[in-house]
């Protein structure tokens, strides 16, 4: 008798849960009303198959919608108490969690993501982060922002595609929790979700034009952060329109936070806990298929253990099971679009190119829909393209080092500085290496942890203010002369 | 230490290949003379060179370990897939009474169950082993003389371990001459814990001389050892002493086996099998109670090990109450409806 060969079973999230419209409406001044942009439609990236149709804002209907804000602000969110404000907070945190499991099918079926990430992560977090600033709508004397912080007024906010509903709920919970008022922009592939979110704020009762949503391209991302009647600009995205966005801010007297992109090292020391690291490397890279911002894509591992931590680390991802994402199987999920993919595919390529030796997972890819398979790149040097661009995708660069000061110096050549990782059993090498490293966030033994409490941002190219804490916060009140 | 490394440890063949049944040893034939990559053999040279390996190993993070023990539990095994696991599962039990009042008809009793555990569904697998005490060994192997499955002793001491070397041995002789084809052993946590490795090392090297062909199971009690890290460092101790087995707890002590413990130790057998090219066998005991728990298991077994270890020769369950649920689901998935215990033989 021989081993068993034995497989789990396929077990499809039904997609009937999501309770996909044909059609989607922009949310203004508390009503669904149409959009005078061009509908989009938007497509599920793991079967190409289209989704929805949803009515996109003009540059006209940012004018309105700027000054429905504008007078809720005035008129009623900037001037009702704290604690009142909370408890819409916190209704708008129960919707989430009672809507959870519709949520987490349409985030899935939008994105591409697994399910398993969007049921288990982006849902209950975005849930959280509505629960923690509900808490401080009425303790904002408390924060550190003087006896009587004030809010700004208008927040023009531009999510990106890689965790819609999430990055909704960090925009939208502390600019709500603060007294500020919000349009906000979802990205042009991803809109369902905060489209169901805004049912939930309908349903929430909350004020309305205190939340409204624009659905569009970068046109409608462009006339709101420029628009004079916005106060506060919030952006999440690509680096390139991060730098255009502050050029053109730059002078006003508006305030700007920015999450950009990320080149995270994940440095293992050879006393580290192997086992645990490789877990850590593959959380860190492979996570979201790497549409994370603050991914660990370069992994600096020392020499000493490199052999060790590669096998074990190409072992452990040939165990990734890539495919559909509904399936509560997958580890692995779809690339958001094609145009996504091309840009892996091509940064993957100048990999190639550069002469980096490339490792591909064996794992079937699926024939239809944006897939990307697991791939290291081993043999890695500071000056190749997949070393210093973002790739935002599932690929992971491997660099070594020798010594603690050598890692430093590497981790810090890069542009960004949003991430990093530490992996080693000593203490005080943690702490040591977590002062040195120029990155908002820096993780040991661990990758890829969130939470409401924690502020996030970054250092250098990868932006400016914090998100989450009490520090996020800050981002949303005036500063007290 | 009483001895160097090289011989102990060999004698294991390395393919899997030309097994017959479930739970037998494999043919003792021609040790294929493994010789260990020599940091392994220099591991055991003496106490400080065992010391400074065993302290050499990679730590095991807790949170880590858990968290990753935790997401593998959620992978979905329905219908055909589980129908296939709880017949693995069943294949992999070593079907154990280890109570001061066993009697020779509850050994005789549990051992035609073990042949066969389900005399109403046809088809359904027999176990791997049973497990009892030296004494029971003669009344287990009268009612499975003929069979294939193979007769599990716990000998040295067992459970505590707390006795002279010559006793231990005598123990597990007695055993293995009424009939017993596997031994497990228990380690001394004491010496283990006082950090006197090479006593434990040389524990184990003698009983595996005494054991010769018949396989033997090291009994790390991971209950007692307290940290994930010792854990690791008992697993290889017991490996590099020649441990085909290396087996989680007694079943006296709580907590028993749980998913992290044998997450760790599977680790350590993928890593000996890295490094020496030899497949050594996992057994979590104790505290097993039903298929759900069992089936995480085999996801771990298969997601850290590796399918190869999806084998009785190479994974076994050690438990008393496991095989009935197992029976129970089974009929759930071959008869469409579930029965319940009453349709299941309770010894």
């Amino acid at each position: 008798m021989t081993h068993l060969d034995w497989e789990y079973a396929p077990a499809p999230e039904s997609a009937a849960i999501g309770r996909i419209k044909e059609r989607y409406s922009m949310f203004v001044g508390g009503k669904f009303v149409d959009g005078r942009g061009d509908d989009l439609k938007t497509i599920n990236p793991a079967t190409e198959e289209p989704l929805a149709v949803v009515s996109t804002a003009s540059t006209a209907d940012v004018d309105t919608a700027v000054s429905v804000a504008r007078k809720a602000y005035d008129d009623v969110w900037s001037r009702m108490p704290g604690a009142e404000r909370g408890k819409y907070l916190y209704r708008i945190a129960r919707g989430i969690a009672e809507r959870a499991r519709e949520l987490a099918v349409v985030e899935t079926l939008d994105n591409g993501k697994p399910i398993k990430e969007s049921r288990d992560g982006d849902i209950p977090t975005a849930s959280a982060h509505f629960f923690y600033h509900a808490g401080w709508a009425d303790k904002l004397e408390h924060a550190g922002y003087g006896p009587d912080p004030k809010p700004l007024g208008v927040a023009g906010q531009v999510i990106p595609w890689n965790f819609p509903l999430l990055m909704a709920a960090w925009k939208i919970a502390p600019a709500l929790a603060a007294g500020n008022t919000v349009v906000i922009k979802p990205a042009e592939t991803t809109p369902l979700s905060i489209l169901v979110l805004a049912e939930i704020i309908a349903d929430a009762d909350l004020p309305p034009g205190v939340v409204n949503i624009l659905p569009g391209a970068g046109d409608v991302g462009s006339a709101l952060v420029n628009h004079p009647g916005v106060d506060k600009v919030a952006f999440t995205g690509s680096t390139a329109v991060g730098r255009a966005i502050q050029a053109s801010l730059a002078g006003t007297r508006k305030k700007l936070t920015l999450e950009l992109g990320g080149k995270a090292a994940n440095i293992v020391f050879d006393d580290a806990p192997i086992d645990q690291a490789v877990e850590g490397i593959v959380n860190g890279i492979f996570f979201n298929q790497g549409h994370v911002c603050c991914a660990g894509s370069r992994l600096l591992v020392q020499e000493s253990v490199a052999d060790e931590v590669l096998a074990k680390l190409r072992a452990r991802v040939a165990t990734l099971r890539l495919g559909d994402p509904m399936d509560k199987n997958t580890d692995i999920g779809a690339i958001n679009s094609r145009e996504q993919l091309d840009r892996i595919t091509a940064l993957a390529d100048a990999g190639d190119e550069e002469g980096a030796e490339r490792w591909t997972s064996p794992c079937p890819v699926p024939d239809r829909g944006f897939f990307f398979p697991p791939t290291v790149f081993s043999g890695v040097s500071q000056s190749m393209r997949i070393s210093r661009e973002e790739i935002f995708g599932p690929v992971l660069s491997v660099l070594t080092f020798r010594t603690p000061d050598e890692a430093i110096a590497k981790a810090n050549n890069t542009p960004y500085g949003l991430s990093a990782g530490i992996w080693t059993e000593k203490g005080s090498r943690i702490l040591g290496m977590a002062s040195a490293l120029r990155a908002g966030v820096v993780w040991s033994n661990t990758f890829n942890r969130f939470d409401p409490t924690a502020a996030f941002g970054g250092y250098k190219e990868s932006g400016f203010g914090r998100e989450g804490g009490r520090a996020g916060l800050g981002a949303y009140l005036q500063e007290e002369n | 230490m009483t001895t160097t490394q090289g011989s102990v440890a060999s004698g294991r063949d390395t393919v899997a290949s030309g097994r017959d049944a479930p739970g037998t040893a494999r043919p003792a034939t021609a040790p294929a003379a493994t010789t260990l990559p020599p940091d392994l053999a220099d591991a055991t040279r003496d106490e400080q060179s065992l010391r400074r390996f065993l302290a050499g190993l990679p730590g095991v993070d807790p949170v880590g370990l858990e968290q990753r023990s935790a997401g593998l539990a959620t992978r979905s095994i329905k219908k055909a897939s589980k129908l296939a696991a709880i017949d693995l599962a069943i294949s992999m039990v070593d079907l154990t009474t280890l109570e001061g009042s066993d009697t020779p008809g509850k050994v005789r009793s549990l051992a035609a169950k073990a042949r066969r555990p389900d005399p109403d569904v046809p088809g359904t697998p027999s176990v791997a082993a049973v497990c009892v005490y030296p004494d029971m060994v003669a009344s287990a192997a009268e009612v499975l003389r003929g069979s294939s499955i193979g007769i599990a002793s716990v000998a040295t001491a067992f459970p505590s371990g707390r006795s002279a070397l010559p006793i231990k041995l005598a123990d597990t002789r007695l055993a293995i001459e009424s009939g017993a084809t596997e031994v497990d052993m228990v380690i001394d946590r004491g010496a283990f814990l006082a950090g006197n490795y090479g006593k434990v090392f040389d524990e184990i090297v003698a009983v595996k001389q005494a054991c010769g062909a018949t396989r033997l199971k090291v009994i790390l009690e991971t209950g007692e050892l307290g940290t994930y890290d010792d854990v690791r460092r008992a697993s290889w101790l017991g490996l590099l002493a020649g441990g085909d087995f290396i087996k989680t707890s007694t079943g006296k002590i709580s907590p028993a086996a749980t998913l992290p413990v044998t997450h760790v130790m599977l680790q350590a057998v993928r890593d000996w099998y890295d490094r020496t090219g030899e497949r050594r066998a996992v057994k979590p005991a104790g505290g097993i109670r039903n298929t759900k728990d069992a089936l995480r298991y085999l996801v771990a077994v298969r997601e850290v090990a590796g399918d190869e270890w999806l084998d009785p020769f190479l994974f076994r369950f050690g438990a008393s109450s496991l095989l009935n649920d197992l029976l129970m689901q089974r009929r759930a998935q071959t008869q469409g409806h579930y029965s319940g215990p009453t349709y299941v033989t309770v010894d």
